[in-house]
């Protein structure tokens, strides 16, 4: 009776039955998607209501005593440069990971590789700030002292050095690392999926594997490979700890990468300056990380607007 | 596709009893030490809660004293959030920590609000953790070194760039000085460190040090690290670096002795617990609150300026009996010279002097409930 | 390499390529890459040897190496599809550097302390050296446990909604909206997590489930994104088999389309998971520190290994090494404990996925 009914109701592409256990289901579905914009409109909500008494503030009862945009500008620079450079860093990195344990490393080795890179993903951030103080700042001076002698007519690496290594290069590099793994685990996923049949019929005209990738793989894991890499903007943006561990921050605006006197990013300085802050230094805090917040929107539309320009290819449409 | 429910329920059963048999075993050190055997006679009567929060600076000496506190009283659920000496007077006066751990007194708004709190309108704050800020150095072959408060700020400014200064030079006569570029470290991290320093520039240093005391370093640029372990960590893999810290975490580095007069003292807890009981109270507070301002421009022989003093903030009246006898329990074993004692030694802070101690027993012995 | 003619250069024609067949056998290309670095190692030396730019030389040579024999013998195509396998394993190369030195570090510096008592204490009572993070590692499992049941149930449905009912503007704004939250600093989640529960409760209560809240609102957005990716990529075609069998949508979904997908769902509660148990931020403003055992997450503070790990660190008291050994070692079991997790998702996933020849 119902499976007469329904394709009047909707035609052909609503293939299926319609039972009771379809509303439920569905309903439950997109319930939960409401719940997700509800809790999201709180801590909006939470946010603003918060950020509004430093908004409102008069300039000099905000810290540094210049008013908000002078005190969240430079932590915004700082927030944008160490994230551009993990993904600058992280994206192709992790797309070759990604091809490389799907189609270049030994069948059965291949599932073993990949587990080892998730590992990346398992060490806290704690750990990553700490190693990236100890290990890696050291580790990258000479590449600063380096990029100073060679690369100085860029505003990037103007110098002077720092002794220590605790630069926005050294956090955008540790930064990336971090988000490796996530970029590659979804890339990884969405290029292991891509049509069997694709990719034999491009090797059967002849195609080299590479040829085979570019053709069959990589149009078909595009999407992912955009939705990893915003995965983990959105982590190099937000991340804390180990930012604030290793940066070397706390000075104005500067574009200056491997300098010690670096703009921190929002996060690392809501967590370092969370604690002990009072009355409106708490607001304007919370306002910092308002913007945070907006970044992220921004960020996103431009991504999303990226992606639409070309329709999703997925197996579900 | 029948077949999947029975290992998923397996899988689940298996799950379960591996956490009830996680859960039943316990932690060994609370399974045979807690419950009525160890404790004192006298502390068998106390129970419920006591919440203290605040200042991560006294983390470890909290430890300590928590560690001897539950040896007396073990029904007592005692705990200690470090979230932070704004986040400690926040919580006190909202009154989800019934005592706060600050690093810095109330001001006077605050004040006003934690009055409210409590029940007859009086609170005590007792400067009980008292911690000598060292200035240390990393600098090879140099082992002493005599500072003034000017060159102190001279190099923190920025105004000095090398270790063989003559400003330096004056003082250190006997040293070979060498031509390393000064690399001052402050702490990245809005800290009662940084407003203790910064306090002591302003104050004995107002020539060379125009910024005004701040939590944040006042100046931009430099090296900046996170906490205490953050500064020291770079000091020590960084030759010609100085920053300041607690003194107890000197370890190896080299430790600044500072002008006092005409003297140059180092840190030492003698030295930092003489300058905070020769130091005036704030004026204006409670018969209970012994809030100061500590003396950073004393000539006192043995007095060591650059000191973090911590508070604990409470209630001489609360509302409940319970309570009221559970801070005041806690209090007296802060105080007393054991409590101080094993603070000393866990944390490497100064114990209070035994004035400080009288002063402090007055408030203790006030607390009362719903006064 | 050494037989073949310099005459294949260049591309032929379509028709040679199919009769000609001038291929590097496989040792001559390891040779060959090898023979690269071996250069690297030569110009390293002449400006003070260094591992670093032995490696960095040798890597750049080595493949220009390949690159360009492979371009004179086997021609443009094949020789890019060699440059190509070059760069992809170098790509990998470089990622295990940070991994190795990673995991070198925390192993060297937590394997001190990685006893019995580490497991079997708490630090109730327990000063200077000795102590261990049994509190905090339960503390962990419950409130990830805890945070786990919340997100991936309402991550995995929205995933759903978005790719199997999902239209027009409402799947537009949660897939947007989504993506919005990944971008939550971990504190402002705490402190919102904070807020909602003095609001509901009373200024004075903590709880793990604040905790696992916290860590719902960083988690949620990650199952989402990483579900609808995988589920995008079930073929409409085992839908379509499903509903001509008159299989209703939702028991399609349950009995066809998850399983089909469960690999990569499993993969992303993991990476979801990894994201969230090492916040410390969220933790402490809700959940605190506590040095003994609390096993309700419905009642009281409760110890979690990354706060545990970081006062370890920052706050050490004069016995700074046996401080310093237990974070380390917490960061450790941090890490062993993600791994696991890994496991048992993999395992699971291993176990429901359907058999197919692929």
């Amino acid at each position: 009776m119902t499976a007469t009914k329904a394709p009047t109701e909707r035609p052909a592409k609503q293939g299926a039955v319609r039972r009771p256990g379809d509303r439920i289901f569905a309903g439950s579905a997109k319930g939960s998607g409401i719940f997700i914009l509800v809790v999201l409109a709180g801590v909006a909500a939470f946010l603003i209501s918060e950020a509004i008494p430093a908004l409102t503030a008069p300039a000099e009862d905000i810290p540094g005593g210049e008013g908000l945009a002078s005190y969240i500008g430079p932590l915004v620079l700082g927030t944008l440069l160490a994230a551009v450079i993990a993904l600058v860093v992280a994206t192709p990195l992790a797309v070759g990971i990604a091809l490389f344990v799907t189609y270049y490393a030994p069948r059965r080795i291949a599932a073993a590789l990949g587990y080892v890179i998730d590992l990346l993903a398992a060490i806290p951030s704690v750990v990553y700030g700490f190693w990236g103080l100890a290990v890696m700042a050291p580790a990258l001076v000479p590449f600063h002292e380096w990029a100073a002698e060679h690369l100085s007519w860029l505003p990037f690496f103007a110098g002077p050095t720092s002794a220590s290594g605790r630069t926005m290069l050294t956090v955008g590099l540790v930064l990336g690392v971090m988000i490796l793994p996530i970029i590659s685990a979804i890339a990884r996923e969405v290029f292991s999926q891509a049509p069997a049949l694709h990719r034999e019929a491009a090797l059967a005209l002849g195609a080299t594997r590479w040829e085979m990738i570019r053709m069959a793989v990589l149009p078909y894991g595009k999407s992912g490979v955009i939705a990893g890499a915003m995965l983990g903007l959105g982590r190099a943006l937000g991340e804390t700890m180990a930012v604030a561990i290793i940066l070397s921050g706390g000075a104005g605006a500067t574009v200056n990468l491997i300098s010690s006197s670096n703009p921190s990013t929002i996060a690392s300085n809501i967590a370092l300056r969370f604690p002990e802050a009072t009355g409106v230094g708490v607001n304007t805090l919370i306002a910092s990380g308002l913007v945070l917040f907006v970044i992220t929107l921004a960020v996103n539309m431009l991504a999303r607007w990226i992606v639409n320009r070309r329709a999703d290819f997925s197996g579900a449409n | 596709m029948k077949l999947s429910s029975k290992p998923r329920a397996t899988a689940l059963a298996l799950a379960l009893s591996g956490s009830l048999a996680l859960a039943a075993c316990g932690a060994s050190n609370e399974t045979d030490s807690g419950g009525t055997g160890s404790g004192s006679g006298e502390g068998a009567e106390l129970s419920g809660n006591l919440v203290g929060a605040g200042a991560s600076s006294q983390q470890s000496a909290m430890e300590a004293w928590q560690a001897g506190f539950q040896g007396e009283f073990p029904d007592v659920q005692f705990s200690y959030d470090p979230a932070g000496s704004g986040a400690g007077r926040e919580q006190f006066i909202d009154g989800s920590a019934d005592f706060a751990g600050s690093d810095a007194a109330l001001d006077e708004e605050e004040l006003t609000a934690a009055e409210e709190r409590c029940a007859g309108g009086e609170i005590f704050e007792l400067p009980n953790y008292i911690s000598p800020i060292a200035v240390v150095y990393n600098l090879e072959g140099v082992d002493e070194l005599n500072l003034t408060p000017e060159t102190i700020a001279g190099i923190f400014s920025g105004a000095i760039t090398t270790w063989n200064d003559p400003a330096i030079a004056a003082d250190n006569p006997d040293a070979t000085l060498p031509g390393t570029t000064i690399t001052p470290v402050h702490r990245g991290d809005d800290s009662g460190t940084t407003e203790n320093f910064t306090d002591y520039l302003h104050q004995a240093a107002g020539d060379v040090w125009t910024a005004e005391p701040d939590g944040v370093w006042p100046l931009q640029g430099g090296e900046a690290a996170n906490g205490t372990s953050g500064v020291v960590e770079v000091v020590t893999s960084t030759d010609g670096a100085v920053t300041y810290a607690d003194a107890s975490r000197a370890g190896d580095l080299g430790v600044a002795s500072v002008a006092v007069g005409e003297d140059f003292v180092a840190p030492s807890a003698e030295a930092a617990a003489a300058v905070v009981e020769n130091s005036p109270a704030v004026e204006g507070r409670g018969e209970h609150d012994f809030a100061i301002e500590v003396n950073r421009v004393t000539e006192g022989s043995g007095e060591y300026p650059i000191v973090l003093v911590s508070y604990h903030i409470g209630c001489i009246g609360y509302d409940d009996q319970e309570t009221a006898d559970n801070v005041k329990a806690f209090m007296n074993y802060v105080i007393s010279e054991d409590g101080q004692a094993a603070a000393a030694e866990n944390a490497g802070n100064a114990e209070i002097s035994d004035s400080l101690r009288e002063q402090a027993q007055g408030a203790v012995d006030a607390i009362t409930a719903a006064g | 390499m050494s037989t073949a003619t310099r005459s294949a250069s260049g591309t032929s024609a379509p028709q040679d390529t199919v009769r000609v067949e001038r291929r590097l056998s496989r040792s001559a290309t390891v040779g060959l890459y090898l023979a690269g670095i071996a250069l690297g190692a030569g110009l390293s030396a002449l400006t003070g040897f260094a591992v670093t730019s032995t490696v960095v030389y040798g890597v750049i040579l080595g493949t220009l190496a390949v690159y360009v024999t492979s371009r004179a013998v086997e021609g443009r195509r094949k020789a890019t599809d060699r440059l190509v396998t070059c760069l992809v394993t170098t790509a990998f190369g470089i990622a295990m550097v940070p991994l190795v030195s990673l995991v070198w570090t925390v192993l060297s510096k937590g394997l001190a302390r990685l006893d019995g008592d580490f497991f079997g204490m708490s630090m109730f009572r327990i000063v200077g050296e000795g102590g261990g993070a049994y509190h905090a590692i339960l503390g962990t499992v419950i409130i990830t446990l805890l945070a786990t049941a919340i997100s991936v149930p309402i991550g995995l449905l929205t995933a759903i909604y978005l790719v199997e009912y999902g239209t027009g503007r409402l799947k537009r704004g949660i897939t947007f909206f989504v993506d919005v939250m990944t971008g939550i600093p971990s504190i402002v989640a705490g402190l919102f997590a904070f807020a909602l529960f003095t609001l509901l409760f009373g200024n004075d209560f903590r709880a793990g489930v604040m905790g696992a809240v916290a860590l719902s609102v960083l988690m949620i957005p990650v199952v989402v994104r990483s579900c609808e990716e995988v589920l995008k990529l079930v073929p409409n075609e085992l839908r379509e088999a499903s509903y001509a069998l008159g299989v209703p949508k939702w028991r399609t979904v349950v009995k066809v389309v998850l399983p089909t997908a469960i690999a990569g769902l499993g993969t992303g509660v993991t990476l979801a998971i990894a994201r969230v148990v090492g916040e410390t931020a969220p933790l402490l403003i809700t959940v605190g520190l506590i040095t003994g055992t609390n096993l309700n997450p419905f009642d009281g503070r409760m110890a979690t290994l990354p706060v545990f790990a970081f006062y370890q660190l920052t706050q050490p008291g004069t016995a700074t090494q046996a401080f310093l050994d237990r974070a380390w070692t917490a960061a450790l079991v941090l890490i062993i404990l993600v791994m696991a997790l890994n496991v048992v998702a993999r395992l699971i996933s291993r176990f429901f996925a359907p058999k197919t020849g692929r």
